[in-house]
């Protein structure tokens, strides 16, 4: 257990950060926010290849490296610090989780090695009506058909949904909430690409029509499985958050040091500068939360669940408000297109509300301490 | 999770729990989590206990042994700290001493006075108060104009102090003066010494608080006097000697602070409860904001903690250098926030009424209003975030 980084994870992250540079600038996430795919697939596989992202988490002997969750929140904070567009949460994080985590050693060598050396694309879809996960949302229904299932239902918000290769859905059976695996495309399934308001995050709506699936471990124990993977998903976001917002304050603070007025720097101006500092406490506060948070999961510890919804919270509500003064304080320009800013207050807004709200992560924490 | 901050020294964490559960007792133990470093609440019943400390040798833990210390390193301190708190042991009185004079003395003091002032300090047979802040000089320490004038017999001092948290317990003083007359010198013409209370020169009167307390004082001195060698860096090195004081103000407090909040949340949501006030969306919302923020905070303590006892860091502590310079920042706006809640969670009665819970909500209400005041403003620290963190230019 460590809330500190060790100096081969040190290692991992110059790595990633080298890669992210060459393949994840400015100019290469507007590009994929404008294309059909909305990553660059291309960068996707060079990342397989040369430092082996895919493979972080899973095991060895599926063709993973064999690390854990420490060395993925390196990993996240890294890729959210660029607003890489590459499907990392879906496929790297929440999909494996859930195969992992599901106990069934069939579907794992059947779709972890894809996994791991980047030739597949998955996702997990659970949100229905809401963005917070509740087992007692789930609506779409898994039906025996023969020696096999089919689903049908609508899941929304999926990350990743039009782009994945295999989709975990969360269905229920006559004994529960199950996951089901499906090989996209598929018969009776409708793909609806979400108009996103942060472009560089693409999520979907997913119908289903009596199309065929698979059990993914046993049937009716999907929740147990998938309340863990909901604890890592929202840690993983908190890591992206806490890269994006130091690299958005980063960018800001660089901006104040140069932008002259009335004679001098305006970073130089105290109405300025408090708030920066605030920026930066906030900052470090959501570090420090996605770290324990993230060891918290590493090791598997009681708390982990009360840790993630805190790290949601906090990291979330900390980049916007980062990412919102960002704008404030680049003046007009902070306000068009051609500048970064808006990328990082969209990807804000799009992750504060991704897996549930503040407000609805406030309620999950009170129910954890027993505030009834 | 239970985290085990240092898990080589097990031995000792297991030596200060039992101590603890063997000497917390009696009056002591009825007194468990009374005052704090800027509230002299039973402030008889905590000196005798930081007598049974300093009987169990718990004072001055690094100090070297010559003094009384125990010459151990900063995992054992920063373990004995916590556990302290944990067993809720009432707040030490002596702080002045402990945290800032004795470790500036051990840096900067000469043989004589670190073997004139050490041992008393932890045989806690005196208490000390700092004399830094003036009715001039706040924020802007610099413009001190206490003055210290060298005679044939030492020093004569002039001038007035203002703050000194628990003076009118002190029996000596720390005081930053100006020995320099040139004004326009600045942080150049200072030097630090050390001022006997009992004496015809000095008058030390203490201020009633806005919660009708006394933790501090105004301390008058006119014509004063220090002998010569209570010079401490040498003349002419005050600010030197005590910016670093006031570096050690910070960071070490902060862990017990946070259990103290911990607590603090813990009560007020048991209280909501009793009442019914927990089923107040707006009010349920706040409760957790503020058990998210003292968790936000002891995560942020935790891996500062682990970063300062990291022994395969190139620079123990730099990693988290800027979460420590904010700790104080974000605790005492968070604590401010907490006694607003605490007022809103026991309603009227916290306000007309007032024993037990709400007395306790309307202390914490009144006293968090200091915490962004004292040991630096909240305005100070920003600046030094901006400027010594982020790097921004000085106007």
């Amino acid at each position: 257990m460590a809330l500190i980084t060790t100096a081969e994870q040190e290692a991992l992250r110059d790595v990633m950060r080298a890669f992210l540079r060459k393949y994840s600038t400015e100019a290469d996430v507007r590009v994929q926010m404008d294309s059909e795919l909305g990553y660059d697939a291309q960068a996707w596989e060079t990342a397989a290849e040369q430092i082996g992202m895919q493979a972080l988490a899973i095991p060895e002997e599926l063709g993973g490296a064999g690390y854990g969750f420490d060395e993925l929140a390196v990993i996240l904070e890294e890729v959210g610090r660029t607003l890489f567009t590459g499907p990392v949460l879906p496929s790297v994080v929440l999909a494996p989780a859930a195969l992992l985590l599901s106990g069934d050693s069939e579907a794992c060598a059947r779709y972890l090695p894809g996994l791991a050396d980047g030739s597949q694309i998955a996702t997990i879809a659970v949100s229905e009506d809401a963005a917070m996960w509740d087992e007692a949302d789930i609506t779409v229904s898994a039906k025996r058909d023969a020696d096999d299932w089919v689903l049908t239902g609508t899941k929304r918000y999926v990350l990743g949904g039009a782009q994945a290769r295999l989709i975990l859905v969360a269905a229920r059976t006559d004994r529960g909430v199950s996951v089901f695996a499906i090989d996209s495309p598929a018969t009776g399934l409708t793909i609806e690409p979400l108009p996103v308001m942060d472009l560089t995050r693409r999520l979907a709506s997913l119908t289903f029509d009596r199309t065929p699936a698979v059990l993914v471990g046993e049937d009716g124990a999907g929740w147990t499985t998938l309340s863990q993977v909901f604890d890592q998903a929202i840690v993983a976001l908190a890591c992206e958050q806490v890269g994006a917002a130091a690299a958005v304050l980063e960018l800001t603070v660089d901006y104040l040091k140069v932008r002259q007025q009335f004679g001098r720097p305006i970073g130089s101006f105290q109405a300025i500068k408090h708030r920066c500092a605030d920026m930066l406490v906030e900052l470090e506060s959501a570090r420090s939360a996605a770290a324990y948070a993230s060891a918290a999961i590493a090791a598997g510890a009681e708390d982990a669940s009360v840790a993630a919804s805190i790290a949601k919270v906090y990291c979330s509500q900390a980049f916007y408000h980062i990412a919102a003064e960002s704008i404030q304080m680049h003046g007009g320009i902070g306000f068009t297109w051609e500048h970064p800013a808006h990328l990082y207050f969209k990807r804000a807004k799009s992750g504060e509300v991704l897996f549930g709200s503040p407000a609805a992560h406030r309620e999950r924490i009170a129910e954890l301490i027993g505030m009834n | 999770m239970d985290i085990d901050i240092a898990p080589d020294h097990a031995d000792f964490r297991e030596e200060v729990r039992s101590w603890l559960s063997e000497h917390l007792v009696g009056d002591f133990a009825e007194h468990r989590g009374i005052g704090s470093p800027t509230d002299d609440a039973a402030w008889d019943v905590r000196v005798a206990w930081e007598r049974e400390l300093s009987a169990g040798n718990w004072l001055g833990l690094t100090w070297p042994r010559e003094y009384g210390g125990r010459d151990v390193g900063l995992a054992e301190e920063i373990i004995f700290e916590y556990e302290y708190a944990r067993a809720a042991a009432p707040a030490r009185v002596n702080t002045q001493a402990l945290e800032l004079l004795g470790p500036t003395l051990l840096a900067f003091g000469t043989d004589e006075q670190k073997q004139r002032f050490l041992p008393k300090i932890l045989a806690v047979e005196e208490m000390w108060g700092q004399g830094f802040s003036e009715p001039g000089a706040g924020s802007d320490l610099a413009a001190v104009r206490t003055k210290a004038v060298a005679d044939d017999d030492g020093w004569q001092i002039d001038g007035q102090k203002v703050w000194t948290t628990f003076g009118h317990h002190a029996d000596w003083l720390y005081v930053l003066c100006r020995t320099d007359p040139d004004v326009s010198l600045r942080h150049r013409g200072l030097s630090l010494l050390l001022v006997e209370v009992d004496q015809p020169g000095v008058d030390v009167r203490p201020i009633e608080n806005l919660a009708r307390s006394t933790e501090f004082s105004e301390c008058f001195f006119n014509d004063a006097r220090a002998s010569a060698d209570m010079v401490v860096g040498g003349a002419g090195n005050g600010w030197r000697v005590v910016m670093t004081t006031l570096g050690m103000e910070r960071g070490s407090a902060l862990m017990p602070m946070q259990l103290a909040m911990q607590r603090e949340v813990t009560d007020m949501i048991d209280a909501a409860k009793s009442s019914g006030v927990l089923d107040d969306p707006l009010i349920r919302q706040r409760l957790v904001d503020a058990y998210i923020g003292v968790n936000v905070m002891r995560s942020s303590n935790l891996r500062v903690v682990a970063d300062l006892l990291d022994d395969t860091a190139a620079e123990r502590g730099k990693a988290t250098a800027a979460a420590a310079t904010g700790g104080k920042l974000f605790a005492s706006l968070h604590h401010q926030l907490m006694g607003e809640l605490a007022l809103d969670v026991y309603g009227a009665e916290a306000v007309y009424g007032a024993d037990g819970g709400p007395a306790a909500a309307r202390k914490l209400f009144l006293l968090s209003r200091a915490e962004t005041i004292y040991g630096g403003t909240s305005e100070i620290q920003r600046n030094i975030i901006a400027e010594r963190v982020l790097g921004l230019p000085r106007a």
